[in-house]
């Protein structure tokens, strides 16, 4: 087998590999599909009729809903990582020649996989309590490409503290930083209503464009700049991500 | 052209912030057979298998597996090698089988082929019933079973292990030992590392026993007997105080004491008029020695003698 096969093929298994484990991984897999859902029906039902935002509280929260939720179980990348840097794993990788590249898109690509399921369990859900999206499939796709995009860096930059981590339980204080960035954008309020200062705020930080993406790419109301603005951002995340795991990575195992 | 030692160190050095760990070890481990590198803990026995193993660099020296630079050759040592560390490196949430062939197939191994390794992995080390079972449920005998056919998924030429047996319980160390002496006789090189004397007595054809970062002593276990701790003469006194003046008389050629039995060993030829030339120079009145028994050095006298530090707690250690 040549040297760019064996790569390639050390990262399919790879992949595959951290597929398997999430699947196992029941009490993850429960909190990921488990826990967007209970926050969906937390917001329509509990706070909605208290938020006016011009349309139904549920076609206005589910764009913020899938965000909060597939990047708190992307964030989840930053556990397996550090898991598999401290348990002996990565010794016996490494002394297999295994490489980085390897190893951690492995956790990445099953991050993405398991969080695009989420999405689909989510919007069935939502439709279900009354999520109208409007039925363009051009749209669809440019929605399904910003969140793929999202949860790639989000995963990505994951891995990266996963790395720098050196405990499971300090890599998952990290899942608990993505999970509240969506709170202080449009996720769940219109900005308007905010104060002037955290509203500079939330228009600026790196979850509203995708948000606005979404809700408008779904909902198709315009978007104007917001995915721009998005693919910008998570360009820019995951190169730096990508990066920032390589060089971390040497360090670790140096 | 004669083929190059499994290992060979030369002058390695190795330190983490202020700690040296290796301080200049040397040392050829010839093909084939069990090697055991034998010290107390922070020896450097797992940092000199991390280096060969290609998991650290050394600060300086050289380290060759089979004929290939560790730092130089990096990819030739791993196609060499496997390595079983102190932690069972294996998926908790695959089965047996699963890790056994994931590992196959990343050592280069087609899926189909990949199954047949496994499977037959599985079958020698006995665990064809637990093969579909996940590994969280093994237990620690198991666990190293599948870690150690773990490491033979490629077809290494040279094994590390590194205390391969800690922790287990005695039916399951005799288990492991038995497989591990199989490997050396399907011709691989196995070093292992290991505080157990027993182990290396037990096992290795050659034992190097590492200390302070450096290499110690090294041979077969009858070599290093007899290099190291010859016989020894066991002494019984009937009461502290005779136990007391006596080792006062013996000074630093007291090789090992036992005060909760009053019981004194010293080195000795095991001949007659040496053994009476030493029973009058230590209990001239004829009045406090009870016994004497003049025994055949063990692996302990050795590690002791080469080792040097507090006998008290080497025996704890070496009972274990």
């Amino acid at each position: 087998m040549s040297e760019l096969t064996l790569r390639g093929t050390r990262a399919v298994i790879m992949i595959d590999r951290c597929v398997r484990l999430s699947r196992r991984n029941l009490d993850a897999l429960l909190t990921s599909v488990l826990l967007p859902v209970i926050i969906m029906l937390l917001f329509v039902y509990l706070f909605g009729g208290a938020i006016e935002t011009g349309s139904a509280y549920v076609t206005y929260v589910v764009p913020g809903v899938l965000v909060l939720c597939t990047g708190f179980g992307a964030a989840g990348t930053a556990v397996s990582v550090t898991t598999d840097m401290t348990n002996g794993m990565i010794e016996r990788l490494r002394t297999m020649d295994v490489g980085a590249t390897s190893i951690i898109g492995g956790h990445v690509v099953a991050s993405v996989a398991r969080n695009m399921v989420s999405t689909v369990l989510v919007l069935a859900v939502a439709v279900g309590i009354g999520f109208r999206p409007a039925v363009e499939p051009l749209r669809w796709l440019a929605a399904a490409g910003v969140l793929l995009l999202f949860l790639l860096a989000i995963s990505w930059l994951s891995a990266a503290f996963g790395l720098l981590a050196r405990t499971p339980e300090a890599a998952s204080g990290y899942t608990f930083l993505v999970m509240f960035l969506p709170y202080p954008s449009s996720a769940f309020v219109p900005v308007e209503t905010m104060p002037s200062w955290l509203r500079g705020f939330a228009e600026n930080q790196p979850v509203t464009p995708v948000i606005e993406s979404l809700r408008g790419l779904l909902l198709d109301t315009p978007v104007g700049s917001a995915p721009a603005r998005a693919a910008a951002w998570y360009l820019g995340l995951l190169a730096i991500a990508v990066v920032l795991s390589a060089v971390l990575f040497r360090r670790r195992v140096a | 052209m004669p083929e190059p030692p499994a290992v060979e160190l030369v002058d390695l050095r190795k330190s983490f912030a202020d700690v040296v760990v290796l301080d200049g070890l040397s040392m050829r481990v010839p093909r084939g057979g069990v090697h055991a590198l034998l010290g107390p803990n922070g020896a450097g026995k797992t940092t000199t298998v991390r280096i060969l193993a290609t998991l650290t660099r050394p600060d300086s020296g050289s380290a060759r597996v089979a004929g290939h630079d560790v730092l130089r050759e990096q990819r030739r040592v791993r196609r060499s090698i496997s390595l079983a560390g102190q932690h069972a490196a294996l998926d908790d949430e695959q089965t047996g089988a699963e890790n056994l062939i994931m590992l196959a197939r990343l050592a280069g191994l087609s899926g189909a082929a990949a199954r047949g390794r496994a499977a037959a992995l599985l079958e020698r080390f006995d665990l064809t019933d637990a093969a579909g079972r996940r590994v969280v449920t093994y237990s620690g005998g198991m666990r190293r079973r599948l870690d150690l056919a773990a490491s033979l998924v490629g077809t290494p030429s040279v094994i590390f292990l590194d205390e391969p047996t800690t922790g287990l319980d005695p039916r399951s160390r005799q288990g492991l030992w038995e497989l591990i002496g199989e490997l050396a006789g399907a011709g691989v090189t196995v070093l292992l590392t290991t505080q157990y004397l027993e182990e290396a007595d037990r096992l290795a054809d050659r034992i190097a026993v590492l200390h302070g970062g450096r290499l110690a002593a090294e041979g077969t276990a009858a070599d290093l007997k007899r290099r190291f701790g010859a016989q020894r003469l066991e002494l019984t006194w009937r009461d502290a105080a005779s136990f007391a003046e006596a080792a006062r008389r013996l000074g630093d050629r007291v090789i090992h004491r036992e005060p909760a039995r009053q019981e004194l060993s010293v080195a000795t030829d095991g001949s007659a008029p040496q053994v009476r030339a030493l029973l009058d120079e230590v209990d001239p009145d004829r009045h406090g020695l009870l016994r004497f028994t003049v025994r055949e050095a063990t692996l302990d006298d050795v590690f002791l003698t080469l080792t040097d530090r507090p006998v008290s707690n080497e025996r704890e250690v070496a009972n274990v």
